[in-house]
């Protein structure tokens, strides 16, 4: 082969590589579409709802009744419905996903431990419509049957089973925070004459505060955004209440019942729902946010 | 008299002596023994307590899948997967949403894994120190997290409403595509880092290019890593409810789907229906639906965990 014809063999391949590389870039860059995307379309639906809306109303009012006259914009109902699902959610999860961290990190050997994490995995994989069914028909008839006023749609069943959701979140995270504890600070401890609780109660939780504390505030963000089961479980009534017995819209809920309604295009209910996901987005961003700060603030470094 | 270290001081600043430290009066082995067995009794509280907590977790899925299975294996038949949804809970069934399922699936499936992977290979192989790469990699993160409902605002705005497609398999296939993308890049780049870089070098010292390396050589061996991360994601695409009731898909349809254009329904969303209405009978299809949504998800975790065992172990 001449010279000339490798000239032109590699400047057709070093174009190809080029126009490769190039539509690879585009396929990364649909990620930045999509979260600017994303961005745009929730601020450009909520400007259009606080045209006909005053902010102060939407964040300041405590009465949501968007559907019927006289209509009402105040999203805080919908915001304290979705914080006492989560937080009740959360009560139930952090302890149990602690501690089967600490078992699966610290007590659980061998092919038990190969077995159990991903049979708790199993936990995260279910859809969440499944556990909606669950709350409905499982567990709402069961906490009936132990407390007298606890009406069909209620707050309690769907913190339930969201906190079986997002125990494996939680379990996972925190395991491996804890296992990053290393073994010399323990063994530290155990030649003072520690017992074994006391190690892990005193050393390794505290060392690994940080990772723990980021699976909470990530589980807490989950709880947030999670909506077919809080739609099934919680129904469809603002109620700015504490008593999780009684039903609550959270705003995941509302999103959802008003989609499943036919809604007209530009329409004030359409527009509705995009500033309440702003609301949604901008908390769970915050959440997530936090999370990753303190993990890259606060995790304790070992050399 | 000289001072003695504090550690051997003991308490009302009496000074112990060599033989005194070896043999402690009887009212400190009293207080050592107490305190022996409190911190015994804590241990195994401790212990019980957190034992337990692994225990009601594994119990409550036990609980979770028998109830469920129980409440659906009554209504699951033939009758009941090859049937049209009906307002009679007798003659209801899910040939629809099994169908919608499988076209949103595998429609999903085409897109995320030609964009996702495209992106991973780009971002883990090919891409330089450039500002906007870190832009990129920030915009993933940001994504993994966002509720999926916020994902079927985004369908509805750009997908069903500016881009007219309607509420279309098509619509909800590239909306799920968004969904799972961060899932699949994420789970790729793994699978690419796990590469070797002495396959790189290699291919590179025999005057291969940068793509020509990636495409012969980096991504046939990351294969295994990629196809799991892919099937867990469609494994979530099929699960997946709520993206799919903000796009406003149907809840009734008594038709397959024959075009990426046509109407559709999917099993989470018949379950969800089923499920929201007060009547037993309801119910119970719901429970039967939920077994079929299950055996599908058990179909693609065995695979992912098939290919993970089968090439996962050689290097």
């Amino acid at each position: 082969m001449t010279s000339r014809q490798w000239a032109k063999i590699s400047s057709v391949q070093r174009f190809r590589e080029k126009l490769v590389i190039k539509s690879l870039f585009i396929c990364a860059l649909i990620s930045v579409l999509t979260t600017l995307g994303i961005i745009f379309i929730l601020l450009e639906e909520s400007l259009q709802f606080f045209r006909h809306i005053s902010p102060l109303e939407f964040f300041g009012s405590t009465e949501w009744a968007p559907l019927f006259e006289p209509r009402h914009f105040g999203v805080i109902p919908l915001i304290t419905g979705t914080l006492l699902i989560s937080f009740g959610a959360l009560i139930i999860a952090l302890p149990l996903g602690l501690g089967i961290a600490i078992y699966t990190a610290e007590y659980a050997e061998g092919w038990w431990q190969k077995v159990l994490k991903p049979v708790l995995e199993i936990l995260a994989g279910i859809p969440s419509v499944v556990y909606g069914y669950f709350a409905v028909t499982n567990v709402t008839p069961f906490l009936q049957f132990f407390f007298d006023d606890v009406e069909i749609f209620n707050a309690a069943s769907a913190s339930i089973v969201i906190a079986i959701m997002v125990l494996p979140t939680i379990a996972s995270i925190c395991d491996d925070s804890l296992r990053a504890v290393p073994k010399a600070v323990k063994d530290g401890a155990y030649a003072l004459g520690t017992r074994k609780s006391e190690v892990i109660l005193h050393i390794v939780v505290p060392s690994a505060l940080s990772g723990i504390l980021a699976s909470f505030i990530l589980a807490f963000s989950r709880a947030i955004g999670e909506t077919m089961a809080v739609t099934l479980a919680a129904g469809g009534t603002p109620n700015m209440t504490l008593n999780p017995f009684q039903g609550v819209q959270a705003m995941t809920a509302y999103i959802a019942q008003v989609s499943l309604g036919d809604i007209a295009h530009g329409s004030i209910e359409y527009q509705s729902i995009f500033a309440v996901g702003l609301v949604l987005f901008l908390m769970t961003m915050a959440m997530n946010m936090l999370s990753q700060f303190i993990v890259k603030r606060y995790a304790r470094k070992y050399e | 008299m000289t001072e003695l270290p504090s550690a051997l001081s003991v308490k009302n600043h009496q000074v112990m002596s060599g033989q005194d430290l070896l043999m402690p009066d009887r009212e400190s082995q009293a207080v050592f023994k107490v305190n022996a067995k409190r911190r015994r009794i804590k241990e195994r509280m401790f212990t019980t307590a957190i034992l337990s907590a692994t225990i009601a977790a594994l119990l409550m899925l036990l609980y979770l899948v028998t109830s469920i299975t129980m409440d659906g294996a009554s209504s699951l038949s033939w009758d009941f997967v090859s049937n049209f949804p009906s307002r009679f809970a007798a003659k209801a069934g899910i040939k629809s949403a099994i169908f919608g399922s499988i076209w949103l699936g595998s429609m999903t499936l085409f897109f995320a894994v030609f964009f996702g992977v495209g992106a991973a290979v780009y971002l883990q192989e090919l891409a330089g120190k450039h500002r906007i790469n870190s832009i990129i990699e920030l915009s993933i993160s940001t994504l993994a997290g966002v509720p999926s409902i916020i994902y079927g605002m985004l369908g509805l705005a750009v997908f069903v409403r500016f881009m007219a497609l309607g509420r279309s398999v098509l619509a909800g296939a590239l909306t799920m595509s968004l969904l799972v993308m961060p899932i699949i890049i994420i789970a790729s780049r793994e699978a690419l880092k796990s590469v070797p870089d002495s396959i790189r070098m290699a291919a590179f010292a025999l005057g291969a290019s940068r793509w020509q390396t990636v495409r012969d050589h980096v991504l046939p061996a990351a294969v295994p890593g990629i196809a799991t991360g892919v099937i867990l994601a469609m494994a979530r695409a099929m699960g997946e409810a709520a993206p799919l009731i903000i796009l406003g898909a149907l809840t009734y349809v008594a038709f397959v789907p024959t075009s990426i254009f046509d109407g559709f329904t999917a099993l989470p969303i018949q379950i969800y229906n089923w499920t929201s209405r007060p009547q037993q009978a309801f119910h119970d299809l719901a429970a039967a639906g939920i077994i079929v949504l299950l055996f599908f998800l058990l179909i693609c975790n065995s695979a992912a965990i098939y290919i993970r065992s089968k090439w996962g172990a050689k290097k």
